[in-house]
């Protein structure tokens, strides 16, 4: 068993390595699932709802689980933290001005909901939807940007120090990459809405998402194009690159179409599926680096960047036990909110259903 | 300003800010928790209605909680990238085992807990506050394990090809002793605090004009008796650990007593002085032989060494801090700031007596036969200003804590100053210690008045022996009646 462990599979990584590379993949594409939910729902809240009191609603349909949901993407941070600190270490201390960014828009997200629910005025509540709205747009807009910029390369140094200048950060294809992940955690709220509130709602949020997903398909064509210019995606990963792509494309048309067909579900899948393509494609063209370097020989490796296999050893065995149980609770917490949110006669607010 | 100096300034921001709320979801968690299993057993209504109140402020400080910890969690990476490098095979197993293991658990039931109260029976929804509170402890558990590591590193060993630690031995990682004396201090830290905030508050509910008499005194009861509890057992489990801290960090110990010269038994305790960090010499009011009572539990035998003899046993060990071949440019010695060590360390102890004694006198004003704290302005005023003591006793904690370990990121093993991110430039850092700052003004802001018009809204009247509707005069009372979600 640990002559096995020990073994290096494939490009001089062993199994673990490549478990842990393929476990920070899965736990970041079901972040991007779960809380591009969250983001989309908050921009919905500005974007279709008509006065405060429905954007409580629509807050409401996430409140019990937008915090569980942001906890995949400190679960992602800490599995990188102790499967690839090098990693961790080049990525946050590079990108250091556009995380921050990110952070706040969380920040403000996250105290908006129990702030708004305590507010007395609606000029007063209508601050705090404000900053649930920014939040939701700041924060994937800026995960996006992260994630498309670090596959381009960026200058780093023998120890691993990434020297990002403003033009590494801010270019053609990261901008388009944050605004897609924009979009797509859009439909993706909107979607969910539609299957979280009642009938009427429900159609007008599928009758938005129909007209949304012409802006949707020219950025995701604008990233493919871009991606073909400026990664090397193509050329070295052509097969896996290329089936992602098509998958991404066809999850979205099937979306697409779901919308038309009335069906909020099979819609909410759809979109949920280009969002975890989004980190495949990303994940699976960093492969076998987890940092591109412009020097390539500088390039950081995920043979290189992981903890020693001792620690590797010891997060597995932590992984498998406690995962499972995670997950139970976690589906369960979605399973007993299933009912869909209805209002009666008078206006909806959170504060009403969050402790009575 | 330079980048290590703004980067410490950002990370002790940070932690102290963060160490407001994780004491007080745990604390306040506990107390919920208590409430309503009394429901539960006693099915008395008051004892939801509690529950449900004391509630609204454990979510307010939760939601502060959460986002401050998101910080925390990329700060490492971000600011401290070579310590992330060193560290991160040690360091970073902690810290994804607690967001698995605890912060799942905490965040899920906290978000099942707030929106079942119809759902489920009583029996079957206490266990959500209780799942709630337990997620949160065991977060701290592993915290400290991560931060234990950096007092006293146990079960590693140094890679010659990478000079990065690596981690050897896990078992010793989570049996450290530090953790062991940090985390029951801690831990009951919180439930002191906890208990404290809703008896301070509780003595505020009381002056506002339309209070409901018999739910603040029943509240201040339950927060006096847990505040009573938590900082009994804080001042023995500090005693412990400052036990263990006299032996791995005598140099943290000697500065919060203000030692610079060795002291033989039975040694006098400097109850307050003056410190000269520069001349290294302190003077004070003493108690001759209190000292050797304090630390070592006994008069005579033991001698306690100063900061002058470690710093020169440290120089003869390790020499002068050697990075590369040169000595370190910014550290020539191993003295600690003293000062900011000497009163942290008073105020925390006074902090943890003072709760012990207003928890007392609490409980003896609030007595069945003689209950007069209601009608006595002067001690709810005392009470009620006292809600913010327990913070300035978890601040100074946590100074003592990181700054005991100074110049060391990792005891003996990495400087903070070689810790430090390379590419970090002093225009971002001054950018996000400006925005942070004023995020946390305004975020701890919100908080205090959102938590003071829970307070004044009060609790939400009993159905069962209500006589009189929702006041006029509460528009936030009317407000929240007329807006419902209804579940279909």
């Amino acid at each position: 068993m640990t002559q096995f462990l020990a073994k290096p599979l494939i490009d001089g990584n062993n199994f673990l390595q490549l478990l842990w590379f393929f476990v920070i993949a899965l736990v970041f594409a079901i972040f991007l699932f779960l809380d591009g939910i969250d983001f989309g729902v908050g921009m919905a809240t500005r974007v279709l709802a008509h006065n405060g009191d429905e954007r409580a609603l629509y807050m409401r349909a996430i409140g019990p689980h937008w915090d569980a949901n942001e906890v995949w993407l400190i679960t992602g941070g800490g599995a990188m933290f102790a499967s690839f600190p090098l990693w961790y270490a080049s990525l946050f201390s590079g990108y250091y001005l556009l995380l921050f960014i990110v952070l706040v828009g969380l920040i403000l997200r996250g105290v908006s909901f129990e702030f708004a629910s305590h507010a007395v005025t609606d000029r007063e509540r209508n601050v705090w939807q404000w900053a649930n709205f920014a939040g939701s747009v700041i924060a994937p807009f800026g995960l996006g940007m992260m994630l498309t910029s670090v596959i381009q390369g960026v200058p780093m140094d023998a120890q691993g120090n990434v020297h990002a200048g403003f033009f590494d950060v801010v270019n053609w294809l990261s901008i388009v990459g944050g605004v897609a992940v924009v979009f797509f955690s859009f439909l993706h709220g909107l979607h969910f809405l539609s299957l979280k509130l009642d009938a009427k709602t429900s159609e007008r949020m599928l009758n938005t998402s129909k007209k949304v997903y012409w802006i949707a398909y020219p950025a995701l064509v604008i990233f493919v194009i871009l991606a073909f210019i400026f990664t090397d995606f193509y050329q070295r990963r052509t097969k896996s690159t290329l089936l992602i792509t098509v998958v991404i494309l066809a999850a979205t048309i099937c979306g697409h179409i779901a919308t038309y067909k009335k069906r909020g579900g099979f819609a909410f899948i759809s979109t949920g599926v280009t969002l975890a393509g989004i980190i495949a494609f990303i994940f699976n063209g960093l492969f076998p680096n987890v940092m591109i370097a412009t020097d390539p020989s500088k390039s950081l490796a995920v043979s290189v960047a992981s903890s020693s296999q001792y620690t590797l050893e010891i997060m597995t065995i932590v992984l498998c036990c406690l995962l499972p149980i995670v997950l139970i609770y976690f589906i369960w917490s979605y399973y007993i909110q299933r009912k869909r949110l209805i209002t009666d006669d008078s206006p909806a607010s959170i504060k009403a259903a969050s402790v009575y | 300003m330079t980048v290590l100096g703004l980067s410490r300034f950002q990370f002790a921001m940070t932690t102290v800010f963060h160490f407001f709320f994780v004491p007080l979801t745990i604390g306040l968690a506990f107390t919920v928790a208590v409430m309503e299993t009394i429901y539960v057993v006693k099915r008395k209504y008051i004892y939801k209605r509690m529950a449900q109140f004391w509630g609204k402020i454990f979510l307010l400080g939760f939601a502060v909680g959460v986002v401050t910890g998101i910080i925390q969690e990329f700060q490492f990476g971000m600011n401290w990238s070579n310590y992330s490098r060193f560290m991160g095979d040690i360091f970073g197993a902690p810290l994804a085992i607690e967001a698995l293991l605890a912060f799942f658990m905490e965040s899920t039931f906290i978000g099942v807990w707030m929106f079942t109260w119809n759902r489920f029976k009583p029996g079957v929804h206490v266990i959500f506050i209780w799942l709630t509170w337990f997620g949160s402890t065991c977060s701290a558990i592993w915290i400290l394990a991560a931060n234990s590591f950096m007092q006293n590193p146990v079960g590693y060993g140094i890679n010659k090809k990478t000079g990065h630690a690596e981690m050897t031995n896990f078992a010793a990682v989570i049996s450290n002793p530090q953790l062991w004396r940090e985390f029951p201090h801690i831990a009951t830290g919180a439930l002191m605090l906890g208990g404290m905030v809703v008896v301070g508050m509780s003595a505020f509910g009381f002056m506002h004009k339309n209070a409901d008499r018999a739910f603040f005194n029943r509240s201040i009861r339950v927060g006096a008796i847990i505040a009573l509890i938590g900082s009994i057992l804080v001042i023995i489990t500090g005693d412990l650990q400052t036990l263990e801290i006299i032996k791995d960090q005598p140099m943290k110990f000697a500065a919060t007593e203000g030692i610079y010269e060795d002291l033989k038994s039975p040694a006098p305790w400097m109850v307050v002085g003056l410190i000269n960090e520069g001349a290294h010499k302190s003077a004070g009011l003493e108690i001759p032989g209190m000292l050797s009572l304090l630390a070592f539990h006994k008069l005579y035998g033991g001698t306690i060494q100063g900061m002058n003899t470690l710093n020169q046993q440290f120089l003869g060990e390790r020499g002068k801090i050697i990075k590369n071949g040169i000595a370190h440019p910014e550290i020539s010695n191993y003295y600690v700031p003293t000062n900011v060590l000497f009163w942290s360390f008073r105020f925390m102890a006074a902090v943890g007596f003072a709760v012990l004694i207003l928890a007392i006198c609490t409980l003896w004003f609030t007595r069945k036969s003689k209950n007069t704290l209601a009608d006595s302005r002067w001690k709810l005023w005392v009470l009620g200003v006292c809600t913010y003591l327990p913070f300035i006793g978890t601040t100074g904690g946590w100074l003592i804590t990181e700054l005991g370990r100074y110049p060391w990121i990792v005891y003996g093993l990495q400087t903070i100053a070689d810790a430090v991110s390379p590419t970090a430039t002093v225009t971002s850092l001054l950018i996000t210690n400006i925005v942070y700052f004023l995020l946390f003004c305004l975020m701890g802001g919100v908080m205090i008045f959102y938590s003071r018009r829970v307070l004044h809204q009060g609790p939400e009247p009993d159905p069962q022996t209500a006589t009189q509707p929702v006041t006029e005069g509460s528009h936030v009372g009317a407000h929240a009646a007329n807006r419902k979600v209804a579940l279909a």
